[in-house]
Order: structure tokens, then sequence, then C-alpha cells
């Protein structure tokens, strides 16, 4: 089944793929919202659901860029990552939820960690 | 109406107004989880054309992010279509609601769909902190400026980061390369408000890695299927008992 999926793609070329694979999938649930907004509720249970899917599913990716990360960050063992995103999380919420407070404190402890250890 | 035309010449002011919110705390945190992105893409071996047409049409980092892992572990291009579309589904409520903040007179359906190519979480939250103050007739070109301003910047980020990350010591790019993870976990875990929202984070951080693990395939479809629906599920229930 790979193979067969691997030449059609390969046909397409790079951005012909891009667009098809990436964008429209992603601006169908723009142009949809458009065109149904104040048409339906946001309360409503599809919605609801719809929300939730997105979210664990995003969820699960943020963990597997942690669990099993690429290049350079392999390097760093998986104790001292999770050690740094605890960190980062912890300075966000002290910092009543500032995002540049949580991600520079996570990165400060990577840095270090990566020195250190 | 023809050389001076007051209304567009307010519409103007409040484009230009919205390129100088581009100097602000979350437009400086996306450029910089941009550059993240640019990492891991370089990584796994995108060029820079190829990045920069990723995230000028698809503009959603999340995606972007999708598209790229899930093609670099060999996903074929329906799963990839698939897992993409799903990470994407925020954008249905989100537009929904972004809709009738920015809506004026003279918004035509097609400004208004035109315009959605740029509502990502960013411009999201500058759309709704900045509009209630903002005069409703010029709210658009308001949101245009600002969301202009960002791809400009974003795609200028890009560039130079691009040239940049292959000269790098090794330190910064494993710090490079953990910005996107820290970004979406933080961003999203603001953004949750009720209990569906932190159940569905939970699961899928969980299910995320252990499907992955078990190699069983299409694991972020599984992940968004499985622990989405167990987080309604869970807030469904606790909706009906209150």
């Amino acid at each position: 089944m790979i193979p067969a999926e691997d030449l059609s793609l390969a046909a397409l070329g790079p951005y012909l793929t891009i667009l098809l694979v990436a964008a429209v999938p992603t601006h169908v649930w723009r142009w949809l919202g458009v065109l149904f907004a104040g048409r339906l509720s946001e309360d409503s249970e599809i919605f609801r659901w719809i929300k939730s899917v997105a979210t664990a599913l995003v969820s699960g990716l943020i963990a597997q860029l942690i669990f099993f990360p690429k290049g350079a960050l392999a390097d760093v063992p998986l104790s001292f990552r999770l050690a740094s995103v605890l960190l980062g999380i912890a300075a966000y919420l002290a910092s009543r939820r500032n995002l540049a407070a949580g991600i520079v404190a996570a990165e400060a402890a990577l840095v270090a960690a990566w020195f250190v250890g | 109406m023809t050389d001076t035309d007051p209304a567009a010449e307010t519409s103007l002011r409040w484009f230009l107004k919205g390129v100088t919110k581009l100097v602000s705390v979350p437009a400086a945190v996306l450029v910089t989880a941009q550059i993240g992105f640019v990492a891991l893409a370089r990584d796994i071996g995108f060029s820079l054309p190829e990045i920069l047409v990723i995230t000028l049409s698809v503009w959603a980092l999340p995606g972007q992010v999708v598209y790229v892992g899930a093609l670099a572990s060999g996903s074929g291009w329906i799963a990839t279509m698939l897992a993409v579309s799903l990470s994407s589904m925020r954008f249905l409520p989100m537009l929904m609601s972004w809709v009738p903040v920015v809506r004026g007179e003279r918004s035509t359906r097609l400004k208004l769909l035109g315009l959605s190519h740029f509502v990502a979480v960013t411009s999201w939250v500058f759309t709704m902190s900045e509009m209630p103050s903002t005069p409703r007739q010029v709210r658009l070109a308001y949101f245009a400026g600002f969301a202009l301003a960002l791809v400009v910047a974003n795609l200028v980020a890009i560039t130079v980061a691009y040239q940049l990350v292959g000269h790098v010591p090794a330190w910064v790019s494993a710090a490079l390369l953990m910005l996107t993870p820290l970004y979406f976990l933080l961003a999203l875990g603001g953004a949750g408000k009720v209990i569906d929202d932190y159940v569905a984070m939970g699961m899928g951080l969980l299910l995320g890695p252990a499907l992955y693990a078990a190699g069983i395939g299409l694991d972020l479809l599984w992940t968004g299927i499985i622990g989405g629906t167990v987080a309604y599920a869970v807030g469904r229930v606790r909706r009906r008992s209150t």
C-alpha cells in the first residue's frame, strides 16, 4: 500500500503535494467556518467533539516531538527534555500565563542541561 | 466618492495601525516558533522554497508540523491528508466566531473568505482582544494590516533562519527544535476553557507517544479520535450531571 502511495506523491511533485495534502485539507475548515458562521451554534455537540479530537491530535503530536525528537534534540536525554518542559510549565503558571516566560525558562533549562549533562 | 473617499482613507489608516501591532509579544512568539519549524523541516530534508510554500499556503503551525512529520515517518498521502485535516479542525469553530466579530457593512463574503486564509491562533487572539474597542467599519482593514504584516515577518524570518540553522552549534539547534512542542503545549494549555479541553490534552499527551511506540500506524489519527472521543464523553457526562 505504501509503495503505490509514494509513487503517486512523487508524480505530483513537491509543490502540488503541499497544496493538495497540506493546504486544502486545512483551508476546508476555514471556508466552512466562514460559510457556517451565524448558522450553527458553537455549543453544539458536534463542535465540542470536533474541538476535542483536534486538541487530542495536536497534544499527541506535541508529546511525540518531545519523546521521539529528531536531530540535535535527540542527543539530550529524555529525563532532561521532560524536566525542561515541566520547568517551562511552572514558569508559565507562575508568571500568570505569560507565554514568553514559559518558553524562556524551559529553553534556559535545556541549554543548561546540555552543558552540565 | 472618487479621489477623496473618507471611508477608504480611514481603512488605510487602520490597516497601517494593524501593521504596527507586529511589535507585540504574541507576534514575536509566533515568529520564534516558526523558526523552530524551520529547524525541524530543514532537519527532515525540506528545501527553503518548500518550507516557504508550506508556511504561506497552510498558515497553521500544527498542520505544517503534522505535514512534514508525517512525510518524514513515511505516511502515505491519504493518512497525511487526514492527519493534517484533523489537526486543523479547530478552524471551524474559530472562524465561526471570527466572522461575527470582524464583519462590517462593507464586508462581502468574498473578502471574508480571502482573509480567512490568515486566521490562525495568533491573529484570532488579536481579533478577540482588539476588535471590541475598534469601530466596526474598519475592523476588517485593521485585521488585514496585522495579518499581512505577520505573514511578511514570518517569511523573512524563515529565509534568514534557514541560512543560519545549518551553521549554529548543536546546542542551539537542540533549543530551536524544542521551541515547537513548547509553544504548542503552553498555547494549547492556556487556551483550555472546559474539562473536555484538559482531558483531550492529557489523553493526547499519553496516547501520542504510546501509539507511536506501539508502531500500529496512523498513530496521530487514532490519538485524535480515541482521545478526543473520550474527552468529549467525559465533558458530556459532566455537563449532564450539573
